[in-house]
């Protein structure tokens, strides 16, 4: 009987730390699926983030390294540089990637590092227990924001990918979600296209993933994903926000 | 040559192929050296957005087993605290040059030694030390830079080059150590080149687990207890029949030599102990000297008193320790010491 479905082999077989219904664990594994169907598993270094996601070494059978809150962009630049035909990422929550990281970010983009940044945004702060997010949406509540954001007080909601999009470094830019099983296999196509790019050398490749967290949004696990759909798309249409790999 | 264009001539000569930094005066030399010069050896040179970014860089760059460095001065080291302590956790080896300025905030950029106790307790988060070396001319400048990068390697640690504008902008005559072959170095086991028939490393410093984190800590102190056997360094002039020491690193070593011409030429015996590591500090080789007949000491210092504290620690209560310190702002010339040295050398010292 042919067996259509496995654990890829990147994958470790380990019990997941993950709250039910998170969006890591399946961007962990479109990852390494990726990664296998690409032959490039043994030529990955990739960067984790401090966040819920500081484990993902637990996970990936690559090497992996432990960057410090939102420094991502600027080791992933460290280890490419000296290692320019391994394939290089660097994974990151929207606070790491948004907030304390927007520097490292942007020039990372703006320098045209030849990496692939996967950009987890759930627009909270998760690990830590649901304070506000960079990526938190209007009039949304945060243990930070229990009012609610307001333009006012919290300021606006950041679409960082938008920003990076528009630098000239920025190759291909993509933004997805894993909400359901259309929009998982679109969310794989990104991946491997960003990944693609690295290879071919065109440039500075981001991924976006909108992620549920049920946990901190206090929804059920289906519930998070419909708000995804409905709410957060509001804000952050998925779709090609940059793609320069023609040139 | 220039100090700082020596000590990035004998970075690259050591081996190191990889620099990320930030402009910040007095060590803009070196990045600018760098610039130039990396390509020529097939080396990587980034000029960073900002310290904390070029640090990180240098860890990224460390993980993969290149040789790497990067330099600042006080404020910009300050920002770097955090990479320095993720190198020390993770046990990466680097090299990171402070030419430092002369008070809290900002600070004029004459010769100081204001990041005595930053540079020789850690300086970031966490249980950690790193060696630090402090040269005093512009050979012992390029001479220890070549060699901090063998004991970053050997103990797979950050390791710290103390000194300032003053030594960074002096031209004097070097003798290049030669150039290594890349080849030659010690291989690096625990690298990250990709997991290519072996499973995936990890670079971290988050220990869930309470035993093994508390292993880790342990891990750490045992290596730098090793590295306080191996790795102490110090230098004596005109100890021998001395009556007064006069303990001073760097730039100050360098005034007190000019200082102890005059004293000697005046009949006094005046010696000096020079620290070339202020961590590990040369407590023992310190405390020697009370055995040797010398009970009176003056720490001459570019700061308002820091280093004085570990020669307390070093002589345990014994013998008589005086202070000579001028913080950042005025740098004294060996006449200003030697007055000082001779006034308390009468009063101190029997006939």
């Amino acid at each position: 009987m042919e067996q259509v479905y496995k654990k890829p082999k990147y994958l470790k077989d380990v019990s997941s730390h993950y709250c039910p219904g998170c969006g890591h664990s399946i961007v962990h594994r479109l990852m390494m699926e990726v990664f296998e169907e690409m032959g490039v598993g043994e030529k990955v270094i990739g960067v984790a983030p401090a966040g819920c996601a500081v484990l993902a070494y637990v996970y990936m059978d690559v090497d992996v390294i432990e960057a410090a809150h939102g420094r991502g962009g600027a080791v992933a630049t460290g280890v490419k540089r000296c290692l320019p035909d391994h394939v290089v990422f660097s994974y990151q929550g929207d606070g790491d990637l948004a907030a304390i990281g927007t520097a490292e970010t942007i020039h990372a983009a703006n320098r045209g590092e030849n990496i692939t940044v996967i950009f987890i945004n759930n627009a909270i702060y998760g690990m830590t227990g649901g304070q506000m997010a960079p990526t938190t949406l209007m009039g949304m509540k945060a243990t930070t924001a229990p009012a609610g954001r307001s333009a006012k007080r919290e300021g606006y909601t950041l679409d960082i990918s938008h920003l990076v999009a528009e630098l000239p470094g920025a190759a291909y830019v993509e933004r997805v979600m894993v909400t359901s099983p259309k929009t998982i296999v679109k969310a794989k196509k990104a991946i491997r296209k960003a990944f693609e790019v690295q290879m071919a050398g065109k440039g500075f490749t981001l991924v976006e993933v909108l992620s549920p967290c049920p946990t901190n949004w206090k929804m059920k696990p289906l519930d998070a994903c419909r708000w995804v759909e409905t709410e957060m798309v509001e804000h952050f249409q998925p779709g090609v926000l940059a793609d320069r790999t023609g040139k | 040559m220039r100090g700082n264009h020596a000590l990035a001539e004998a970075a690259i000569r050591a081996g190191c192929r990889f620099y990320a930094g930030y402009p910040i005066t007095p060590q803009n030399e070196v990045p600018e050296y760098m610039s130039g010069r990396m390509p020529e050896v097939g080396g990587v040179f980034i000029q960073g957005e900002s310290e904390i970014a070029s640090i990180s860089m240098v860890l990224g760059a460390s993980v993969t087993g290149t040789r790497a460095m990067t330099s600042s001065s006080s404020p910009g080291i300050s920002l770097k605290q955090e990479g320095i302590s993720f190198l020390a956790g993770q046990e990466l080896p680097a090299v990171v040059v402070n030419m430092v300025r002369g008070s809290p905030g900002l600070g004029n950029i004459a010769g100081s030694q204001s990041d005595y106790f930053q540079s020789t307790r850690g300086g970031g988060h966490g249980d950690y030390r790193t060696p630090v070396f402090a040269p005093a001319s512009v050979q012992e400048l390029a001479e220890l830079t070549y060699k901090a990068f063998d004991v970053a390697d050997k103990y797979r640690t950050p390791v710290l080059i103390m000194s300032d504008g003053m030594l960074g902008n002096t031209m004097e005559p070097v003798i290049m150590p030669e150039m290594r072959d890349l080849k030659t170095l010690p291989a690096k086991d625990w690298a990250m080149r990709g997991a290519a028939g072996r499973p995936g490393r990890r670079s971290i410093s988050l220990i869930l687990d309470t035993k093994k984190e508390e292993e880790h800590n342990w891990k750490l102190v045992r290596k730098y207890k090793q590295i306080a056997e191996e790795e102490t360094s110090w230098e004596e002039y005109d100890l021998e029949g001395a009556k007064m020491a006069i303990v001073a690193f760097g730039t100050a070593a360098r005034i007190a030599k000019g200082a102890m011409r005059r004293l000697k030429k005046d009949g006094l015996k005046v010696g000096m102990f020079r620290p070339i590591t202020l961590w590990p500090y040369p407590s023992e080789a310190l405390r020697s000297l009370l055995d040797r007949g010398i009970e009176e000491f003056m720490v001459f210092e570019l700061n308002t008193g820091q280093m004085v504290e570990d020669v307390r620690l070093a002589l345990e209560g014994k013998g008589s320790v005086s202070t000579y310190c001028r913080p950042g702002g005025a740098v004294p010339t060996p006449l200003d010491l030697a007055k000082v040295v001779s006034t308390r050398y009468f009063q101190r010292v029997p006939d």
